[in-house]
């Protein structure tokens, strides 16, 4: 073969084109058609996930309110030194863009923007947008400074000034408990105003109690599954699988009614005596419903990875470790554990994620004390229309939710996860 | 920011078509509302009437109120929804924003039946936004057991807070609105004085320290049921609800509950119509038709909320199952107890107490 490439140059297909191409020919008809084949998935996945998580991450940094809708003062402010109220020149370039911006009715985004860093500024500009139609003329420092009390202070300017930028920080700030002074210097929010960096402490250790508790109830169930007779087993799988194919709305209501004061759980303790009518024990609307109820609802996808995984492990090996005198316990830690290390991983990677972006049971059932970070995402997606401070949020926990994935391929390895 | 918009606009082409094909069949609108029996009541005074006269088909769609959704298809420049029934706050918002269309309240609205212009018709204070059609009052009121104080029957704001002769579990909405105004009624400050004590940061204090008396009696509701259905359970002693939810609570299914109308929250719901919508035409046509005195005073007869306009008052009359006289039920009768919200107030404010509101109930 090998002087027959010396000599006849390239080796001939059938046809006489040259192997290499008529074989790159074949693979590529291939290729197309595999790539034809994911391309309804590839662009499904793109419109509905990439670009929307994209936009979001982007309007955490977005600031485009002042520079778009206040384009005049933007320019006037350009070489403002900071140090006092700005002059005359700013001023009739702010009536303008107030005038400008009342008649186009954008102007209250950009009270909207100004308001999240210092209370009062959105009627400010509101209010002001109001009166400056009605300026005919200059001077036009005088007029503004009796629009609004804010307008002479100098803090006012530095905020204003500083959002003239069209990206800002001022979104992850907040997110991380962070603000600026009234200098314009990056400082602690006061105590009293310090929530996310709790909640996502809290977020991250309430996933992983739930991680730890789904491995405790999962495995006795998965080695029992795995272990008897088929006809047994695909009866208690059916038990797993129920609740797995109900909509988790359901049954985070049905987790409502057991166990509110007044309900299943609370009368079955007090119907045995085990607590006093009086006192009946607060299970939900804290911590705990929404750990009851999550563990419950995530507990499938812990006990389907650690049951397919102990289903491929002989039995034969356990036997064998037997046979060679060590008593069962040994032989369970040391020959049958091991090998479904995988399955654990598997199944505590999917928990500990799916818990982390947890909405709507925590929301139910969580109270005060068992809401989570996306309870705050959802509400600023929502209620307060504050995206920027959404998406800077959505973004750190995507972030750290890669961290911690890159963390686990470097301690565990994500080859060594099994799903099946 | 204008080029991410594009592809979210092409994102949502695909929709955009299935809007325009059914544009060309005959008129229909898109009315979104807050669903329940407050939607039930829209459908019986104003829906059903309207489109018995005109032909027009009225579909009814839910939603939560929050102008994110509207927020969304007006960015996206696909607005789905003809007319949606918003409260005040939000008009004022989306006003400024220029989601919704401004309105001349006299040239397009119905004048009283004694020709009385619309915009004297309506309360005064209630037309508080160019884009907005008042439609009724209601409040939001605390509601209490009356089986749960052996006989005794709180009667004030300083009951509710008073943990020690009315124990038991409070349920409070999950928003420093309106809870902050009732613990300053609570520590004594006289209902027209509350948004000039809040205005100070001395007041904020005393309001949230005044919370922090009952924080560990309180579940927190976020969604409207649930108030009046922790207290039918008898999982709350007190709750705070829609004054016309807590009626058909008492009213129509006879739960032992009764109001408690001191420091009662006053606040206007109505209409606004999304500024690029499709068929603004036709909603206008409509909106003169539901707001007029007589479809005002229809609306009393299914629920205990009190219409908008001066002139709908004596015409308001009884439940149209029950045969109960509704003029009792009315928040607007108990007007002098209670205090009206605080809008601009809360406009400014409502970011910075939102949040201090969040960590307080973090420590």
């Amino acid at each position: 073969m090998a002087e027959d490439t010396v000599q006849g140059g390239p080796v001939l297909a059938a046809d006489g084109t040259p192997l290499k191409a008529s074989l790159n020919k074949a693979m590529r008809k291939n290729r197309i058609r595999a790539l034809l084949l994911v391309t309804p998935l590839f662009l499904f996945i793109l419109f509905s996930f990439l670009i929307p998580i994209f936009d979001m991450t982007f309007r955490s940094v977005d600031n485009w309110q002042l520079v778009e809708l206040m384009p005049k003062t933007t320019a006037a402010l350009a070489d403002w030194d900071g140090k006092a109220i700005p002059e005359e020149p700013v001023f009739a370039a702010l009536v303008e863009d107030l005038k400008n911006g009342a008649k186009s009715r954008e102007i209250g985004k950009v009270g909207t923007r100004l308001n999240y860093e210092k209370s009062g500024m959105r009627s400010m500009i509101t209010g002001s947008a109001r009166k400056a139609v009605k300026v005919k003329e200059g001077p036009y420092k005088p007029q503004v400074l009796k629009f609004h009390r804010y307008w002479d202070d100098l803090e006012t300017w530095t905020v204003i000034k500083r959002n003239t930028a069209p990206y800002t920080i001022g979104y992850y700030l907040n997110a991380v408990d962070m603000k600026y002074d009234k200098q314009g210097d990056i400082v602690m929010q006061p105590e009293n105003q310090q929530i996310y960096g709790k909640l996502f402490l809290r977020t991250f250790a309430i996933s992983l109690g739930i991680t730890i508790i789904c491995v405790i109830l999962a495995y006795p169930i998965s080695y029992l599954l795995a272990t008897l007779p088929i006809r047994y087993s695909n009866l208690l799988m059916i038990f797993v699988l129920l609740p797995f194919w109900t909509s988790l709305l359901v049954r985070t209501t049905a987790w409502i009614a057991m166990l509110q004061s007044q309900g299943v759980l609370n009368d079955l303790f007090v119907f045995f005596g085990l607590v006093d009518d009086a006192n009946r024990l607060q299970l939900m609307h804290n911590l705990a419903g929404t750990v009851i109820a999550m563990t419950h609802i995530l507990l499938p996808f812990m006990v389907l990875p650690l049951y397919s995984v102990m289903k491929t492990i002989p039995p034969s090996y356990m036997r064998a470790a037997l046979s060679m005198g060590a008593n069962p316990l040994v032989a369970f830690v040391r020959v049958y554990m091991p090998q479904t290390l995988s399955g654990i991983g598997a199944g505590s990677i999917l928990v500990f994620i799916l818990s982390i972006g947890y909405y709507i049971t925590p929301a139910l059932v969580g109270g005060t004390s068992g809401t989570l970070i996306s309870n705050q995402i959802a509400y600023h997606m929502q209620s307060s229309l504050n995206w920027g401070l959404a998406g800077a949020l959505g973004a750190l926990l995507l972030a750290s939710v890669l961290v911690l994935y890159m963390l686990y391929n470097k301690l565990v390895g994500i080859d060594n996860m099994r799903l099946g | 920011m204008n080029t991410m918009l594009k592809y979210s606009k092409f994102a949502l082409a695909g929709v955009a078509l299935a809007g325009m094909a059914s544009a060309a069949q005959a008129v229909e609108l898109n009315v979104v509302s807050w669903g329940g029996a407050y939607t039930a009541s829209q459908m019986n005074a104003y829906h059903k009437p309207y489109s018995a006269k005109t032909g027009v088909t009225i579909n009814s769609l839910d939603y939560s109120g929050g102008l994110a959704e509207l927020r969304a298809q007006t960015e996206a420049g696909n607005v789905t929804w003809d007319l949606v029934d918003v409260v005040l706050a939000d008009a004022i918002t989306g006003c400024d924003e220029g989601i919704f269309r401004l309105i001349d309240i006299d040239k397009e609205m119905a004048a009283a039946p004694d020709g009385t212009p619309a915009s004297k018709d309506f309360f005064e204070g209630t037309l508080l936004s160019e884009c907005f059609i008042p439609q009724i009052i209601y409040s939001t009121a605390f509601a209490y057991r009356t089986d749960a104080f052996g006989g005794k029957n709180p009667s004030t704001m300083a009951d509710v807070f008073d943990t020690k002769n009315f124990p038991g579990k409070r349920t409070l909405q999950k928003s420093p609105k309106y809870n902050l105004e009732w613990a300053l009624i609570a520590d004594g400050v006289p209902v027209s004085d509350v948004y000039d004590v809040l205005d100070t940061d001395a007041g904020k204090d005393r309001a949230f320290k005044k919370l922090a008396t009952i924080k560990n009696d309180v579940i927190w509701w976020t969604e409207g049921a649930v108030p009046a259905q922790l207290l039918a359970d008898g999982e709350v002693v007190f709750g705070t609800g829609y004054n016309g939810r807590l009626f058909s609570a008492i009213v129509e299914e006879k739960q032992p509950l009764a109001m408690i109308w001191d420091g009662q929250a006053l606040d206007i719901d109505g209409w606004a119509v999304p500024a690029k919508g499709k068929n603004v035409a036709e909603v206008m046509k409509y909106l003169y038709f539901a707001t007029d005195t007589q479809r005002l005073a229809d609306q009393a007869k299914y629920i205990s909320y009190g219409p908008a306009r001066q002139s709908s008052a004596p015409m308001v009359s009884t439940h149209a199952t029950l045969g109960i006289e509704m003029a009792p039920h009315m928040p607007t009768q108990y007007a002098d107890q209670g205090f009206m919200t605080g809008f601009s107030w809360w406009a400014d404010n409502g970011d910075e107490m939102n949040q201090r509101f969040a960590a307080w109930l973090l420590q």
